[in-house]
């Protein structure tokens, strides 16, 4: 997928000027969110539970090689084969070489964000493949020609309404009403891409090092659906998404789906353990798994960013994201929405182009309270600010203009020495005099003076603490 | 709370005033000092002192933020005995985040690893280490209270705060729905992605006045600038109060005692 995190601010201003967008962002609040608290709260000893999993992750991503090539092994033990891809080009161009030497006419998708880093789809379709999504709402994107908007709810900002029409339209059927009414017609729709589908691509939301399995975590089936009926089966996976044991698993299980939709457990949790052995009558023949690295690498080299490889893709920093929430998904400009895509994105696409998302952020802490494997976001954001704001280790990715370094320049100067602190104030004081009413001011100058688009901003006091404080020892030993 | 929080009542402290409440709100450090020096606590203020380092190194600028904050190390490394911050988000600069200021700076960061055990929130050292959960206070009003997002969650200061509020005698707490969640100020973002920290303070305020509370209780400065400003801009009567302010008996702010 090509970024445009550059845009962020454009097409934030978009999002936040549409009504029926802020209105359908309530849901990640009012529904997930919530949903998250009150599962959480269910659970015996959740917080050990998250420290639990923390655990499992730090200690994967610590030993990473070690786990790689027993994932590998196993894999291939089982049958499957196994692409280590450099980026998303390297990883086309080996599912590009699978669906060519099967002359495969129609490749089935279950929710991959993998595939969406590598615009799948696109490339597949470019050489004459249909590719179809059968997640309900990777469907309705696919068909209304977007990105998702969230990594769980991908068509989170579609009314039914839109629904309905894209559904009519492709289906040259009648129009639905009812919610019912439309899922029924997109699975008469899908049901029969199945059962001609010759090939289909999976994500995986966890890798097992030790048994060589994938798992797929879905509420609709079609996880199951599509690593059966196909002939070829093809999972794409980051190279971090793996864990090294099928009791790690449980464990991981249990915070992903609570944290991701507040449900105890998903309606399907499928363990694909390869292609179909000699006595097994279903399955497909190939089993192909792709490890994707992407720019991994440069977290994982990053001890500062390293935790942001911990991730295990359950949306809940974006339910919880007070910005996600006005902002909403498309604004980021990449796979990757909300607080954690604010992280990875960056360091994926470019920390220069990406800069604005680490500052779409007021550091508020609650994707760090959220996250299910205890991610310190907000301290990661403060480092990819640093690392643009200074242009430090790599000058070539400074994104500061000379402006705002002279500001805090100059804010240096002001804070080393209390006289010049005073002096500021006074300054302050004596400039905004004649403008304030009550002390408070309509207008102020730039750098600032965005705060003053919406808000009032407070006229310094008349008298420093310091002076109050100093008159007020005066009177004290007067007395 | 704090893990090697003095256990014996201090006579003497040393007020870490902030750089925003120095310059704009100085009557909330007033109501510190009133409230400290009513239980006969000695209150030492280090008049050199400006700011902790936090507005630079919240946008990133690390090399302008770290002499600041090492300025700050020098002068409180000078007193001796707790000192007491009214504010969430400067403690949490200390506490949290000079950790990643000074990382690559070891002797800067073992002395900020030592002061950042002496550093209190105002309210934790109230209830944590004076052991006082009720200020003996008595406030006629209606008032709601917002939990600024550096306490709740940097500092996981909630039940202090809330405990102190609970005892103001005539105080009338209204709850709001979404107080936990931010009022979109966070320094520089309120600033540089203005209509996105709009968005997020015009949800904030709708909730503030839905309480028809006429009075918000907050715990850090920057958040009541912002959510005053707000407010103010919608012709609104609310007063945003901070909650030294409100347990202040000596202060009219918080309503008539």
């Amino acid at each position: 997928m090509e970024p445009t995190t550059k845009a962020f601010s454009t097409a934030a201003s978009r999002a936040l000027a549409d009504v029926r967008l802020q209105q359908a962002h309530e849901v990640v609040y009012n529904g997930f969110h919530r949903a998250r608290i009150s599962a959480a709260a269910d659970t015996d000893e959740w917080e050990a539970q998250r420290t639990l999993g923390k655990a499992i992750k730090d200690h994967t991503i610590a030993n990473l090689d070690y786990y790689l090539e027993m994932l590998a092994d196993n894999v291939e033990k089982n049958g499957g084969k196994v692409y280590f891809a450099r980026d998303g080009q390297d990883a086309n161009a080996y599912v590009r070489s699978i669906a060519a030497q099967n002359d495969v006419q129609t490749v089935i998708k279950s929710k991959s964000m993998v595939s969406e880093e590598m615009g799948l789809n696109h490339v597949l379709e470019a050489d004459g493949v249909e590719v179809v999504e059968t997640d309900l709402g990777e469907y309705i994107v696919q068909l209304a020609g977007e990105a998702p908007y969230h990594i769980i709810a991908p068509a989170i900002h579609k009314s039914k309404a839109q629904v309905a029409d894209l559904l009519a339209e492709e289906s040259n059927t009648e129009r639905q009403e009812t919610a019912e009414q439309l899922t029924r017609q997109a699975r008469d729709m899908l049901r029969e891409v199945f059962q001609r589908a010759d090939m289909s691509v999976t994500g995986a939301n966890f890798a097992v090092a030790e048994t060589g399995s994938i798992v797929l975590v879905t509420n609709e089936g079609n996880g199951r659906m599509a690593t059966s009926m196909p002939r070829i089966h093809v999972a794409a996976m980051g190279m971090e998404k793996l864990i090294p044991s099928v009791a790690d698993l449980s464990a991981m299980l249990r915070i992903l789906i609570r944290s991701a939709t507040g449900q105890r457990i998903s309606c399907y949790v499928t363990m694909v353990n390869g292609p179909r052995a000699q006595d097994e009558e279903d399955g497909p023949e190939e089993f192909h798994l792709v490890i994707m690295n992407n720019g991994r690498d440069r977290l994982l080299r990053d001890e500062s960013l390293r935790e942001a490889l911990n991730c295990i893709r359950c949306g809940a920093c974006m339910n919880a994201c007070p910005v996600y929430r006005k902002v909403g998904g498309h604004s980021y400009g990449w796979v990757y929405p909300g607080p954690i895509g604010s992280i990875v994105s960056p360091v994926f696409t470019g920390l220069k182009e990406g800069h604005k998302l680490p500052a779409a952020s007021s550091l508020c802490g609650a994707c760090h309270e959220a996250c299910p494997v205890k991610i310190n976001i907000p301290r990661m954001l403060l480092e990819l600010r640093s690392q643009t704001a200074q242009g430090e280790p790599d000058a070539s990715q400074r994104a500061s203009g000379l402006g705002e370094r002279m500001t805090w320049k100059a804010w240096r100067q002001g804070m080393m020495s209390r006289t010049r602190f005073e002096a500021g104030s006074t300054v302050g004081k004596l400039v905004t005099a004649p403008l304030q009413r009550e002390g408070w001011l309509s207008k102020v100058p730039p750098p600032i003076s965005g705060w003053t688009d919406s808000r009032d901003f407070p006229a310094p006091a008349s008298k420093s603490f310091g002076k109050l404080f100093a008159e007020r020892k005066k009177i004290d030993q007067q007395r | 709370m704090n893990q090697d929080a003095t256990v014996e009542t201090p006579r003497r402290v040393n007020l870490f005033v902030t750089c925003l409440v120095d310059q704009f709100m100085p009557n909330v450090g007033m109501s510190v000092v009133n409230i400290l020096e009513s239980r006969g606590i000695e209150v030492h203020f280090p008049s050199d002192q400006t700011c902790c380092g936090q507005p630079a190194f919240n946008s990133g600028f690390r090399n302008d933020a770290r002499p600041v904050a090492s300025r700050f190390l020098d002068i409180f490394e000078s007193t001796e005995g707790p000192i007491v911050c009214p504010s969430g988000s400067c403690v949490a600069m200390v506490r949290n985040f000079y950790r990643d200021l000074f990382r690559d700076h070891p002797d800067e960061l073992a002395r900020a690893e030592r002061l950042s055990k002496r550093i209190f929130e105002f309210t934790e050292f109230i209830v944590d280490v004076l052991g006082i959960e009720d200020l003996e206070v008595n406030k006629d009003n209606d008032a709601t209270y917002h939990r600024c997002c550096h306490l709740l969650r940097e500092l996981h200061i909630d039940e202090q705060p809330s405990s102190l509020l609970k005892n103001v005698e005539g105080l009338n707490l209204k709850p709001m729905e979404r107080d936990e969640v931010c009022c979109g100020f966070g320094g520089a973002f309120s600033v540089k992605m203005s209509d996105v920290s709009t968005a997020m303070l015009n949800e904030k305020l709708d909730n503030i006045q839905a309480t028809g509370a006429s009075t918000l209780i907050a715990g850090d400065t920057g958040c009541i600038m912002h959510m005053q400003g707000g407010l103010r801009r919608r012709g609104s009567e609310v007063q945003v109060v901070h909650i030294a302010e409100m347990l202040d008996a000596k202060s009219d702010r918080g309503g008539s005692s």
